[in-house]
């Protein structure tokens, strides 16, 4: 029933500034798919091309199986042919009607019956828990209300695909939080296949079944949540998933399966990798002690900052430094000696010339 | 990838898609629209333009009383040489722009003191009542531009131009001296009268816009009030007198109105007053020549301009918050301030008002006496002895005859105004940062530095010959409006791309995701989005039109006639009565207009977007 989407060899430029750099994408039918990444990668860009909003230089895009865009057929259907949804950034709520002629808007383009759009309207309202609004125009209500309304109308409409350009963004975080599990319930209910932008990537991970990192128009990874965080495909992903960030420790593989990071050594898996390399290791992997043990590297406690939930300890080593998280409040205090320790099966090798994961040959 | 895909397609394929890429491009709506526009504004101001140019250097009909041999139509450089280097041109040429240079440069002086002035009074000082002159001191701007100059007349008339003397000679029993009556110096202080209001507005909102704290930094560090007024209120404040320059100069240099009642009789020429005089004579190559110099004149005005404001117009004195504008006390001199700006006002506004309408009630010219009262020129009958024969004005079908092509004129030019500035914003702004933008919006701006004189002329070469399909024009009143329209197109390009900037992109993309079509989203979403522009664009015009004489005076016919011209006509004439009486109607029509606005404004504002 759902619908997939498949984007090829996309490509869109705004005069030299190359915003889509060959990008191709699968997007499984009923995904939840975040186009990740910092701000100017072009996340917004590939999503307005895939609404039809902007006409793409090269690629194809297909929905369903649909050949929506094809720069070399000279194919590009109007947005409103392409049956989607769209939330913008700020809502894009129009503020001369009331939030009742907002959702009506686009059912009385496709003629429906007033019966049933008068139902639809409710029912959109009813699963953004906004019933009793219809009569509010947009500036009347909160931040939060207008986003509620922005996704009954799009709810309302029913689009085979909704596209999103970062809806939570204008929310404080308490109500970002609200919002987000109201997104995943929504999504898990309607079912349709998903397009999500952010440059959160707590956004991100929690919401997807599907993540493709960008950076300065080109696709770095697609993958799951979970394999994006646990294998990131090159330096640039590791370091912008996570937080606190990755360690990244630069070092030289001195035999197989041993890298020399300076003032000790690290037992990792190195797949007949040679030379200069980049041992990553994720903050809450490290194990840390008081107290010295085999295999561990002594280290001082630079900084304490705990957090309630965790505590992050920044430990160092001469001009090394090692962030550490662990649960609970931490009861190592500053300038003490800590003694760190490194599993090889947490560990991911990158090549230090292409930043790129060093896997298993 | 793509590339090498290209390649490999058959030739067919490739110009197919290429074609359908092309149609896509050229059906979008605002690349439409702009072509739409742009065909339009081609038509408008470009071959006027060539049209005239192409005048001026081919022989005319006319040019065969100079010139037997000459072969109309034919290449030559006849009239430039006549204009600008032979014996004639130091009577036709010459003079009137020095006459032009002086009296704009003058008033434009003249009126960046008073208008400045007033600014500071107004937002900096506590001179008590602020706000009544806040109101008055746009009044004059409201009012046709030569009012003053007619009233100059009523009061300082002498013999030199003929006719009867004014009521300065009338009580003193002596006569004016010459500079007094006619000349130089009334028309720059009639003009600057009118014109202060550009400095007026833009001064004002310049210090409404500069936070008091930049000035307190600068007296913190021990700087003294003088010094601070030169180093830091002055150059924030230079863009507006810049902007107040330019707009002021080149209305100056292109007005009729004043020129013609306090110059023309007394030959003192200004390029504008000799355009007319020229093409009256139906030297029209000539008059095309002096208008191509004012326009030369005008963009160089603006281009000076902008080299000056260039980096400077992009002050940010807006801070968002923790805005503070201090007021300068004026202690003890804040009565006798408040006195001598409403003395100044009462100048300005009251007496020459009250010299005109007292004027309309005097039967014979030249004697004020109150033995002299009639009420003639309002309510008599016809009576051949008085004013050729003409009844008074509210008896006179003639007069409501052009007080209806006035309000006609002035609403076809508001209602197309408006109309053409939602379009134009529409496709300056949907096609932001490409070329076919730029060159919309750029051409839209061509007749802002178009005096209104020589605008006019460019119309009559134009559509003196049919053009295509159309037929010739000249002497219609689908003229006037066609000229009036093309004169506001940079006034509507600019509301129409504000207004538009305030209307998101995203309410529009809302609106084609869901599949609205053009039409619907027009209908539904541009038109309400951007009516309250759409309304205070089409008063504004209605207001300026009615008033406007420079652009229209070398176009009108009698049948065509409106109130400006015919006010015009009867001061040509010599039935000063008349005149003075028509131009009490038209400022009453105007005021009374100003005041509607005023009150629908207030009214659409507060239901309008966003307001509380």
């Amino acid at each position: 029933m759902a619908t997939p989407i498949v984007i090829k060899n996309l490509t869109k430029r705004f005069g030299d500034v190359v915003a889509i750099n060959d990008v191709s994408l699968v997007i499984e039918p009923g995904a939840f798919l975040t186009l990740l990444g910092p701000s100017g990668c072009g996340k917004t860009t590939l999503l307005r091309c895939v609404a039809g909003l902007e006409d793409p230089d090269g690629g194809e895009i297909y929905i369903g199986d649909k050949l929506v865009f094809s720069h070399r057929q000279g194919i590009s259907l109007p947005p409103g042919k392409r049956d989607l949804g769209l939330v913008f950034q700020n809502y894009a709520l129009w503020p001369h009607m009331k939030v009742y002629e907002n959702i009506a808007f686009a059912l009385e383009i496709q003629k429906l019956p007033r019966a049933e759009i008068d139902q639809r309207v409710k029912e959109a309202l009813a699963q953004v828990q906004m019933e009793g609004y219809a009569d509010r125009y947009p500036r009347e209500m909160s931040g939060g209300q207008q986003q509620r309304i922005a996704l009954a109308r799009m709810l309302a409409y029913r689009p085979k695909v909704f596209l999103m350009d970062e809806p939570l963004s204008n929310l404080d975080a308490r109500l970002r939080m609200d919002m987000r599990a109201e997104l995943k319930h929504l999504h898990y209910v309607a079912g349709a296949t998903t397009i999500y932008v952010t440059h959160d990537q707590v956004e991100a991970l929690t919401m997807s079944t599907q993540v493709a990192v960008m950076k300065e128009g080109v696709l770095q990874q697609l993958d799951t949540p979970e394999r994006i965080y646990r294998y990131p495909a090159n330096l640039f992903v590791a370091d912008f998933i996570g937080s606190p960030k990755v360690n990244l420790l630069d070092g030289v593989v001195v035999e197989p399966n041993l890298v020399d990071l300076g003032p000790f050594r690290v037992a990792v898996a190195t797949h007949g990798a040679t030379g200069k390399v980049v041992v990553a290791v994720r903050p809450e992997d490290v194990a840390i002690s008081t107290e010295p043990a085999p295999g561990a590297t002594e280290f001082v406690a630079y900084s304490v900052l705990p957090s309630g939930a965790d505590s992050i300890i920044l430990a160092r080593l001469g001009t090394l430094e090692v962030t550490v998280r662990v649960t609970g409040i931490s009861t190592i205090r500053m300038d003490d000696k800590v003694w760190l320790k490194f599993d090889p099966a947490t560990l991911n090798l990158y090549d230090k010339e292409s930043g790129k994961l060093i896997v298993a040959p | 990838m793509t590339a090498r895909a290209t390649i490999q397609d058959p030739f067919s394929l490739r110009l197919q898609a290429t074609c359908r890429r092309f149609f896509r491009w050229l059906t979008s709506t605002h690349v439409l629209l702009a072509l739409i526009m742009l065909a339009l504004m081609a038509y408008l101001i470009i071959v006027p333009l060539y049209r005239m140019l192409e005048t001026t250097v081919t022989f005319q009909e006319r040019d065969l009383l100079h010139d037997p041999n000459a072969v109309i139509g034919q290449l030559t450089s006849y009239h430039w040489v006549r204009m600008l280097v032979s014996p004639i041109s130091r009577v036709l040429l010459y003079p009137p722009l020095e006459h032009s240079l002086v009296t704009a440069a003058g008033a434009t002086a003249l009126a960046m003191l008073i208008g400045s002035m007033l600014a500071w009074l107004v937002v900096r000082t506590d001179m008590p009542g602020r706000q009544i002159i806040n109101g008055l001191a746009t009044l004059p701007y409201i009012m046709p531009s030569w009012t003053i100059a007619m009233a100059w007349t009523v009061m300082f008339k002498n013999r030199a131009a003929g006719g009867t003397p004014g009521v300065y000679e009338y009580l003193l029993r002596r006569s004016p001296p010459d500079w007094l009556a006619y000349g130089p110096v009334p028309i720059i202080i009639s003009s600057a009268l009118h014109y202060y209001t550009f400095f007026f507005l833009f001064v004002s909102a310049a210090l409404m816009s500069i936070d008091s704290n930049l000035e307190e930094a600068g007296e913190l560090a021990g700087a003294s009030r003088w010094r601070i007024l030169r180093k830091i209120t002055f150059p924030l404040v230079l863009p507006a007198l810049l902007s107040g320059f330019i707009m002021t100069f080149s209305r100056v240099m292109g007005t009729f109105g004043g020129p013609n009642v306090l110059g023309v009789p007394v030959r003192y020429y200004t390029i504008a007053t000799m355009i007319r005089s020229n093409v009256g004579l139906g030297e029209y190559a000539d008059g095309f020549v002096l208008a191509i110099m004012l326009i030369l004149l005008a963009m160089i005005t603006v281009y000076i301009n902008q080299r000056a404001i260039g980096t400077r117009k992009s002050y940010e004195t807006i801070g968002g918050r923790g805005f503070v504008a201090r007021r300068t006390k004026l202690r003890r001199w804040k009565g006798v301030v408040a006195a001598a700006v409403v003395a100044f006002q009462v100048l300005i506004i009251v007496v020459p008002l009250g010299l005109l309408l007292y004027d309309t009630f005097m039967l014979k010219p030249g004697d004020f006496s109150l033995s002299n009262f009639t009420t003639h020129f309002w309510i008599g009958a016809s009576d051949p002895t008085i004013a050729s024969g003409e009844p008074g004005v509210l008896r006179n079908p003639r007069l409501y005859a052009t007080a209806w092509n006035s309000i006609k004129l002035s609403a076809l030019t508001a209602l197309f105004t408006a109309v053409l500035g939602v379009i134009l914003g529409y496709a300056i702004v949907k096609g932001r940062g490409t070329r076919l933008s730029k060159l919309v919006e750029q051409i839209a701006f061509i007749p802002y530095i178009m005096p209104g004189i020589a605008f006019g002329a460019v119309y009559i070469s134009m559509f003196s010959k049919p053009v295509g399909p159309i037929p010739p024009l000249y002497g219609t009143f689908a003229l006037l409006v066609v000229v009036s329209v093309a004169k506001h197109i940079p006034y509507s390009a600019r509301s129409g791309v504000s207004s538009m900037l305030q209307v998101g992109r995203e309410l529009e993309e809302a609106a084609q995701v869901v599949g609205a079509n053009v039409w619907q989203r027009f209908r539904r979403l541009i038109f309400p989005l951007t009516s309250s522009g759409f309304v205070s664009g089409f008063l504004l015009t209605f207001i300026t039109s009615m008033r406007e004489l420079s652009l229209i005076i070398l176009l009108v016919t009698p049948a065509t006639q409106v109130l400006t011209s015919m006010t015009m006509r009867y001061t040509e004439n010599g039935d000063d009565q008349m005149a003075n009486a028509v131009i009490i109607v038209l400022i009453v029509l105007v005021v009374a207009g100003e005041l509607l606005i005023s009150r629908l404004r207030g009214g659409s504002l507060r239901k309008g977007l966003g307001g509380e």
